[in-house]
């Protein structure tokens, strides 16, 4: 039994961790949270150049030809940084075009959003829920109907993958049917949109809508990881450096303890996403189950981490100008997106067959 | 990564699971003996067989073989699988035994070594004192040379087991000159020889199994100490390491947390099974969450040592004690809450006596209250929170009283 990472791995990952510190430090993600969009787009263009946009696209389609492993590494660097920058979306649609794409649409499309020519990303909330099972999309005659919301990286993507009524996919290129309006998003890192489709044509996508939603759970806990230990160790390193009756404040019990149960509750955890995602691609039956223990788990550990970090550093902690909040939010879009922990838990019992 | 264990492995577990069928439970005339002769009787084959501490060298009495943390795994799962004791001693096996090895003479090594593997010879640990707990080196206990002969003086408590062992391997002041770390050494007491006296301790929850240890004069050979005089500090290193890896073991946590599932699904609530109900669930995954966390962390660590390579899991290994206590104590409280009535009523000796299988609606009583022993035992959870905080984070240590400061 091996469970570590390969040395191709390691070494990718720590090229995205190189790349994260060099083009995006802490001041770049506040720039974009303040509201200048223009780094987004050049942080995007240089993760594409190192391969991550074509992460799991395959060599044929010009691709790396990864695992979902991979790109949770990936996820977990960019939560380490707050990184602004389209990638959930994306990574989702091209696992489903990668795995369910019929050879045209493969060829169509797979090559430029490998290359980052174009862009995909998913739309599967509806007013209704997360889930499939309540999922209202109509695909009929070649045209789709629906009102897909938070949707993620909508803004100028070229390709949306498009969850419809029991489960099945539609992919749907970007046109005057497919109206994307922005919505006031708290993670301003990762703006999401409405998407409504009027008509617009779509293909079906022989791909299960399962398939995201498991990938989904895994790189939103992946991300909610990496956030959670930076802003421990964010955390640990301003304590040090505040003094209050002669000395750090890292110095008193009580807050070095605090520090110790957050690390406690997250450092543990990097395991639990790691089989997750390994399970993804090689243990199928028990996919799933992994992914749903993995978000509900990882996600509601890292939001308390991040209230015990507002709280740890004091009246600064609970002010724009801070830090924290960038991570806090990041850290809240990963909990509540594709729902709150408590849907997971139950989805996790329920194929536990409790 | 790769979580297959491989046809190498997949071998060693049948003929583990074979050898298990095989030899337990007794038959023929062993069946007719006590349950520790039994157990000496198994474990015996257990190590010749070359499944049971099987890196103590051969001429210790274990198997001479290379570390494989990987086979060690397979074989315990099996063990565990098939109820097989092969867990005797443990502060004689996972703490004196590491201990002597490393620090121990070649007499020493010959005399005990072997014994205590099968549980011939079974250890209590002399440590903890009334006034030296978390700051075990303020231990007061001492041992003066007269002759050839250590006479000890003084009094250890939570001395766990000490009512049963047959020896304690303990920390005692040598030099009384020398302050705190620098004046203590670590001695080998046979627990028969006159002078010392063992008062069992009753625990909250009404079991026996930690002492008070009474020293008054009683005298042990000059020889029986595991290093040089006042290193007894420095021998003790290795024996709190093995303490701290075995308590994070995460298989006593996967055995609990399936027996609290067996009970979710057993009793009833609201007129159906307990674990049907959405509370229930909600409770039952957030816990499974930490269980699933420990396991991957364990299996991460493994991965580490087997490849030498501890240090890139420094998280898992600093955190494995405090986050195993805690795990431990949700599922108890849960299981409480499914049998609330269960919680009403004093558990029989029988459910308090110590023993992991099977677990009866008394003993999760018992456990309630036994569980937080692991908050305490082989580092205070708070100690823990510190070791987290100063060797994981960086964070400054505290401050020391003066007095203290000059001491050490």
């Amino acid at each position: 039994m091996d469970f570590s990472l390969s040395e191709d791995q390691e070494l990718f990952q720590n090229t995205v961790r190189g790349f994260v510190a060099k083009e995006c430090p802490s001041q770049t993600a506040r720039a974009i949270f303040d509201g200048t969009r223009e780094g987004a787009a050049a942080l995007r263009r240089g993760l594409a150049e190192i391969g991550v946009a074509g992460l799991v696209i395959p060599e044929a389609h010009g691709g790396v030809g990864l695992e979902l492993l991979d790109l949770a590494l990936v996820a977990e660097e960019l939560g380490r940084g707050a990184v602004p920058v389209p990638f959930l979306g994306h990574a989702l649609a091209t696992l489903a075009l990668a795995r369910g794409g019929s050879a045209s649409q493969q060829a169509a499309w797979l090559p430029r959003l490998a290359s980052g020519e174009a862009r995909a990303t998913v739309a599967l909330a509806e007013d209704g829920g997360w889930l499939p099972a309540t999922w209202r999309a109509e695909h009929a005659n070649g045209r789709l109907r629906a009102v897909k919301r938070y949707v993620p990286e909508a803004d100028g993507a070229d390709l949306f993958v498009v969850g419809c009524r029991g489960g099945s996919l539609a992919l749907v290129a970007a046109g005057p049917e497919a109206a994307v309006t922005a919505a006031p998003t708290l993670d301003r890192g990762r703006p999401l949109a409405t998407l409504a489709l009027d008509g617009a044509p779509a293909e079906p996508l022989a791909a299960d809508a399962g398939l995201l939603i498991d990938a989904a759970c895994v790189l939103l806990a992946a991300d909610a990881f990496g956030a959670a230990h930076h802003l421990v160790r964010a955390t640990a390193e301003y304590l040090q450096t505040r003094r209050q009756f002669g000395q750090p404040i890292a110095q008193f019990q009580a807050v070095k303890h605090q520090l110790a149960n957050m690390a406690l509750e997250i450092d543990p955890t990097r395991g639990l996403w790691w089989y997750a995602a390994h399970a993804f691609d090689h243990a199928p039956a028990d996919a799933s189950r992994a992914a749903a223990l993995a978000k509900a788990h990882i996600t509601e550990r890292a939001q308390q981490v991040a209230r015990d970090a507002v709280e740890a550093h004091g009246g600064i902690g609970f002010t724009w100008e801070c830090d924290v909040q960038i991570w806090f939010k990041r850290i809240m879009f990963d909990r509540l997106w594709l729902g709150a922990p408590e849907l997971h838990r139950e989805r996790f019992a329920a194929l536990e067959d409790w | 990564m790769n979580l297959q264990f491989g046809s190498q492995y997949d071998e060693l577990r049948a003929a583990v699971r074979a050898f298990c069928a095989e030899t337990w439970p007794p038959r023929g005339t062993e069946a007719r003996l006590g349950p520790r002769d039994q157990a000496v009787a198994w474990r015996t084959r257990a190590i010749a067989a070359g499944f049971l501490h099987r890196t103590v060298p051969r001429q210790y009495g274990g198997a001479g073989a290379p570390p494989d943390v990987m086979g060690d795994l397979v074989i315990r799962q099996e063990f565990d699988r098939a109820g097989v004791p092969h867990v005797g001693s443990v502060q004689g096996t996972h703490m004196l035994v590491p201990t002597l090895l490393e620090c121990g003479t070649e007499e020493q090594r010959r005399a005990y070594i072997p014994r205590t593997l099968t549980g011939e010879i079974t250890w209590c640990q002399g440590y903890s004192e009334p006034g030296a707990g978390s700051d075990l080196a303020s231990l007061q206990s001492r041992a003066e040379l007269d002759g050839d002969e250590w006479v000890l003086g003084g009094q250890k408590i939570w001395t766990s087991n000490a009512h049963e062992a047959d020896m304690m391997f303990g920390l005692f002041r040598t030099e009384p000159d020398v302050a705190r770390h620098g004046g203590i050494s670590y001695l080998l007491i046979p627990m028969h020889t006159p002078g010392i006296d063992v008062r069992p301790l009753r625990m909250m929850q009404g079991g026996l199994d930690f002492c008070e240890v009474f020293f008054d004069g009683a005298r042990i050979p000059a020889t029986n100490i595991v290093g040089r005089r006042g290193e007894g500090w420095k021998v003790t290193r290795a024996t709190l390491k093995h303490e701290r890896v075995l308590i994070g073991d995460s298989t006593g946590t996967r055995m609990a947390f399936a027996a609290l599932v067996a009970l979710a699904r057993e009793v009833q609530r609201d007129g159906r099974p307990a674990s049907e109900h959405p509370a229930v669930r909600q409770r039952l995954a957030e816990i499974a969450g930490y269980v699933a966390t420990q396991e991957w962390a364990v299996a991460r660590m493994l991965t580490a040592f087997q490849r030498d390579r501890d240090l890139e899991v420094l998280s898992e290994l600093l955190t494995a004690k405090l986050f195993g206590t805690n795990v431990q104590q949700m599922i108890v409280k849960l299981a409480l809450d499914l049998i609330p009535e269960q919680g009403l009523c004093e558990p029989t000796p029988e459910e308090v006596a110590m023993s992991n299988r099977p677990l009866t609606r008394g003993r999760w009583v018992s456990q309630y209250m036994f569980s937080l022993a692991a908050s305490i035992a082989g580092g205070t959870s708070n100690v823990q929170r510190n070791i987290i905080g100063e060797h994981l984070l960086g964070l400054p240590r505290d401050r020391r009283p003066p007095a203290e400061n000059k001491e050490s």
